[in-house]
């Protein structure tokens, strides 16, 4: 389904900034599986989930979602397969359109958009039945401007909107990482559920070992810029918090070497 | 009452110019300073052609175009090339003073002669109204000229901001407002920001050149130089109908940039009649525009805060 190859991004090159975000990453996600990305501050796992989305273009590398060679596809373009979920609750719907203006552009995402009536009365009212079936009493409430809703009334409906048309892979980028405990969890049982009902091959991004453990079908642990752990089937299964923290915790320890010694180390030891 | 007609009328006119800012300043967020230049391009390819007998309509809608196409040249300095808008906008509006001396042929066209759009009004006016030269309305005596050249702006201008209104809330005009608000939302579910930027310029500027164009069968002569400060005059217009409105309903605001425009006009005619110096027209306009931008920040400095708000990104 999504087939990741080889993929190289250094950022600001031969500057004192240089940053190698990406090192020859390669990953594949059969149709259907729910992939969650774990890692430290800087391990490059938002910049895979960026990549994927075409917010920069990578330098070496190859990215092929359903059969179609992405890579060099501008974001716009590649919006028609994939429906994203942002960081940042106000990241994912305009503050000044009402609700329903909001949705109806996402009944649209990667279609042709002509001249006409963007709501219509059946749309309306196919818009309220998804709203309503959130729970958060926001369906008498959708012709307010969405600005005036609290950060995770507005991650919900950006999920809604991301998975209104079926996308072919669903990138979520700690899209819980700015809310309350308690909202993140609506937030996360929500996910959950469209997820599973849709079948949806997903990319998600997180810092909570609670989420990693609990969601999805497989784990992926990042570490500057490369792929340190890719936990499938039985193992991922059996994996708890606890060794999640412990694998971070082996990160640590290794990191207070150089990472030359620490290579050699492991390929001698482990 | 001549006066106040002809203050309306202009103010109807300079209302197409208020849209065209309304939608680059307030709708993209974009300031586009191309409308000095575009304003006068209308003009001065109307009058050309009017000059060489082409029919009023076709000279005023070939007018238009011409500015959709300097829009088009803006947004695509600013898209393709990136360029700063604010930049793009200066190159174009300095490259299009040439380009309207080459249009015209001279700094300056009279149209006294010429049947123009507003002529054509006046005909079809005293045809409807079995009229000669005189309109008596409660009392007041108008010439039939003004009055039918004020209904037929009014006509017009109101179906074009209907029309505006109408298309934002089509399923391209909707990709057009979520680009302003929030592009990066809008790319995400597959419209390329770029190309509304530019088809969004387009539109502006192709109403602000349609003001340019009325503006010269109007007052009967296109100047190379009447552009000059139009981009204030229409800021002001918007902030003046954002006043009165104080709403943030689309067909509200664009209802309020019409009536801020008139209300402008109106307000400078009679500041003029009581004794203004023309001279220092655009200064008094680039001094209110200054006050209003800065206004709602001094008054909440000056007005404790009562309740914090909760902050927003």
């Amino acid at each position: 389904m999504l087939e990741i190859c080889n993929l190289t991004q250094t950022f600001h090159p031969n500057t004192p900034n240089e940053v190698l975000a990406l090192r020859d990453v390669s990953l594949r996600l059969e149709k259907g599986s729910f992939l969650i990305i774990i890692g430290t501050n800087g391990s490059g796992k938002s910049t895979l989930l960026n990549a994927v989305a075409g917010t920069f273009i990578p330098d070496s590398g190859g990215i092929t979602l359903a059969g179609q060679q992405i890579t060099r596809w501008p974001e716009h373009r590649r919006a028609k397969l994939i429906g994203r979920v942002f960081q940042n609750p106000f990241s994912g719907t305009a503050p000044n359109m009402s609700i329903a203006e909001n949705l109806a552009l996402a009944t649209r995402r990667g279609q042709r958009r002509g001249l006409g009536w963007a709501l219509n009365s059946t749309m309306r009212d196919s818009l309220r039945d998804r709203i309503r079936s959130l729970n958060m009493g926001l369906e008498n409430r959708i012709d307010n401007p969405i600005g005036t809703l609290s950060g995770g009334q507005r991650q919900a409906l950006t999920l809604l909107m991301a998975s209104w048309l079926k996308p072919d892979l669903l990138l979520l980028d700690e899209h819980t990482a700015a809310l309350d405990p308690k909202t993140a969890d609506q937030v996360i049982r929500l996910t959950h559920e469209i997820v599973t009902r849709d079948n949806l091959t997903t990319l998600m991004v997180t810092h909570s070992m609670q989420q990693a453990v609990h969601l999805g079908n497989r784990i992926v642990m990042m570490h500057r810029g490369q792929i340190l752990h890719d936990l499938q089937g039985g193992e991922r299964r059996r994996v708890r918090p606890e060794d999640l923290l412990k694998r971070f915790d082996e990160v640590r320890r290794r990191e207070q070497l150089d990472p030359n010694v620490a290579e050699m180390l492991q390929r001698n030891y482990v | 009452m001549t006066l106040l007609i002809s203050a309306t009328t202009m103010g109807l006119i300079l209302a197409l110019l208020a849209l065209g800012v309304y939608l680059s300043f307030r709708i993209f967020n974009f300031p586009d300073i191309t409308a000095d230049g575009s304003i006068t391009l209308g003009a001065a390819v109307t009058a050309t052609l009017l000059v060489h007998h082409f029919s009023p309509v076709m000279a005023t809608v070939l007018g238009c175009g011409a500015g959709a196409l300097a829009g088009m040249t803006t947004g695509i300095l600013h898209t393709k090339f990136k360029i700063n808008g604010l930049l793009s906008g200066i190159l174009v509006m300095t490259a299009l003073y040439s380009v309207n001396l080459h249009v015209m042929g001279r700094s300056n066209i009279p149209l006294l002669s010429e049947s123009t759009l507003l002529s054509q009004m006046e005909s079809i006016g005293s045809t409807w109204f079995h009229l000669d030269s005189e309109l008596d309305i409660i009392g007041w005596t108008v010439g039939l000229r003004d009055a039918s050249m004020l209904l037929g702006i009014f006509v017009l201008v109101v179906f074009l901001g209907a029309a505006l209104y109408l298309f934002f809330q089509t399923n391209f005009g909707t990709a057009m407002r979520a680009t302003g608000d929030n592009p990066q939302m809008i790319r995400a579910l597959g419209v390329s920001v770029d190309f509304v930027i530019i088809v969004g310029l387009a539109v502006s500027n192709g109403l602000i050149a349609l003001a340019g164009s009325l503006l010269a069968q109007y007052q009967g002569f296109a100047d190379v130089q009447m552009g000059i400060g139009m981009v204030v005059w229409g800021l002001a217009s918007v902030i003046i109908g954002e006043a009165l409105v104080g709403s943030s309903r689309l067909s509200l605001l664009i209802t309020g940039t019409i009536m801020g425009s008139v209300l402008f006009r109106l307000l400078v005619a009679i500041a003029l009649r009581w004794g203004l110096n023309p001279n220092d027209l655009k200064f008094i306009t680039a001094t209110f525009v200054f006050i209003s931008l800065i206004a709602p920040a001094l008054l909440r400095k000056i007005k404790p805060v009562t309740t914090p708000s909760a902050p927003k990104a």
